[in-house]
């Protein structure tokens, strides 16, 4: 089934659209269910759809609607943006006299949305079309595939470049989600602006071969409904992607538990 | 021994002399030594290449030195010793503030090659030279830190129980397919020193604040951090917050 990329949307007060009425009213990002796959939709309140206060709020909401709807198995959720920018990391009020301590207000705030993603009772997938940078990069490798574009867009680790050291969770993040060590090192330590192929051959995203915003998005709808079909009971399948990241866990604070609930036993 | 010079914003520490290099206690002292000046030196935007003259790059500790105590019990004392005290120049190499680049004229045996993996950057040569853990073959179990370098630095399984359990000789371009060094498209000694040269110039154009650079790459190691006693902290120096 295609799906039709919206283009920017600019209405107020535009509901979470689910199959259960939401109550919550904002602009920062949408969900949507098609069919069986969620579709959450960044915002924010400029075209970088930088992580604000308002937008780490909006996530959140938008993960616990996924995280309560989908407890019968067999969906899949799809993050997208469109655009320059995929999310261009957190919305720092350079300048101002309070700027340091609300840098410091989002991150921790985030390790939220980083915790919901990972306890998440679904696959997880990332339509990257455009940059994703510091905070913007950390949002989308809490995924368990990403996807994106050749010819449009980079990832960038900009800390070293902005003199800013790595809150725990990110560094555990990019050590269980970047196998080589010197990719890791190319990301965090040189700071590297890295495009769609040389991503993919760097093993930090799962493929690149996408020309267009529709086809990185496309993409991800055919791989979320490949893997909605396998009917993964969703508890298991959290609790088996949190044993894969047994560090990032123990920073987050995540407790793992043993389920046994297969139909055979 | 051990020299160390500043052109422009590089460092260059050689270690000196025809010989493999074997650390003996006085050169681990001039190495740290070394590494203190360099630490005290640096600024925004300055960065450490480390290489050595002739057929060596080192060959690992002076074991000749601890096998000439006399007795078994005294060669084993002394093996501790210089164990304990080359762990100091990893720790430095690991904390230091900026980017750090080994270039290998030659072989980098044991602790030789323990020296080379503590840099960010390591740079051989393709026709000469070879990677050598010789432990396994010599009989000797490995320091804790070893073992958690090499396990934080060569990220294949594979290629660290080829290293670590095979006694394999890894030449230059093996060790790159290996994901061990960067660079090994250098066929002189001249040649893998420019090398370094051109990197370490493109590394310091990017005036990385090197507290919070060192910072940045101690997150990327915990393991052998943890080791080593370093303690990671949070560093917030952008001049825009």
């Amino acid at each position: 089934m295609a799906i039709k990329t919206k283009k920017k949307i600019h209405e107020k007060n535009q509901k979470l659209t689910v199959h259960t009425k939401s109550l919550r009213l904002t602009t920062m990002c949408t969900l949507e269910k098609h069919g069986s796959l969620f579709i959450l939709t960044l915002i924010g309140d400029n075209h970088e759809h930088r992580l604000g206060p308002s937008l780490i709020d909006c996530l959140l909401s938008a993960l616990s609607q996924v995280n309560s709807q989908a407890i019968n198995g067999g969906s899949a959720l799809i993050t997208v943006a469109h655009g320059k920018f995929f999310c261009n990391g957190f919305d720092v009020p350079w300048g101002q006299s309070d700027a340091r301590s609300r840098l410091h207000q989002m991150v921790e705030s985030f390790r939220s949305v980083m915790s919901a993603l990972l306890s998440l009772p679904v696959p997880t997938i990332a339509a990257v079309s455009g940059h994703a940078a510091a905070g913007g990069l950390v949002l989308a490798l809490g995924h368990d595939y990403v996807l994106m574009r050749r010819d449009r867009g980079f990832l960038y680790m900009s800390e070293v470049d902005l003199a800013i050291t790595l809150p725990d969770y990110v560094a555990a993040l990019m050590r269980s989600k970047i196998g080589g060590s010197a990719a890791r090192r190319d990301v965090l330590l040189r700071g590297m602006k890295v495009k769609g192929e040389e991503a993919v051959r760097m093993g930090i995203v799962d493929s690149a071969a996408y020309d267009s915003e529709e086809s990185v998005v496309e993409a991800a709808v055919r791989l979320g409904h490949r893997l909605a079909e396998r009917k993964w009971n969703g508890e298991v399948y959290a609790e088996i992607r949190k044993s894969l990241y047994p560090e990032i866990c123990g920073v987050l604070g995540l407790v793992s538990k043993t389920i046994v609930a297969s139909s055979k036993l | 021994m051990c020299t160390l010079e500043k052109r422009g914003n590089l460092f260059f520490l050689t270690l000196t002399g025809d010989d493999d290099h074997r650390f003996s206690l006085t050169l681990i002292e001039s190495l740290i030594f070394a590494l203190s000046k360099v630490k005290s030196q640096a600024v925004h935007g300055s960065a450490l290449i480390t290489t050595a003259h002739g057929k060596f790059f080192s060959n690992g500790f002076d074991l000749a030195w601890a096998q000439s105590a006399g007795s078994s019990s005294g060669a084993i004392d002394r093996l501790h010793h210089l164990v304990a005290s080359f762990k100091p120049v990893v720790s430095a190499l690991l904390s230091l503030p900026m980017p750090t680049i080994a270039a290998l004229p030659g072989h980098a045996a044991a602790a030789g090659f323990l020296l080379a993996l503590s840099h960010d950057y390591v740079l051989m040569r393709r026709d000469r030279g070879v990677l050598y853990m010789s432990e396994v073959d010599i009989g000797l179990t490995l320091p804790d830190y070893f073992t958690a370098l090499m396990r934080s630095k060569i990220g294949s399984a594979s290629a660290r129980r080829d290293i670590l359990l095979a006694g394999r000789k890894v030449k230059g371009e093996e060790a790159v397919r290996m994901g061990i060094v960067d660079s090994a498209a250098h066929d002189s000694e001249e040649s893998v020193v420019e090398g370094a040269v051109r990197l370490g110039e493109q590394l310091v154009k990017r005036k990385w604040n090197g507290e919070v650079y060192a910072e940045i790459r101690k997150s990327l190691y915990p393991e052998i951090c943890g080791v080593l006693g370093l303690v990671p902290k949070t560093v917030v120096a952008s001049s825009k917050l």
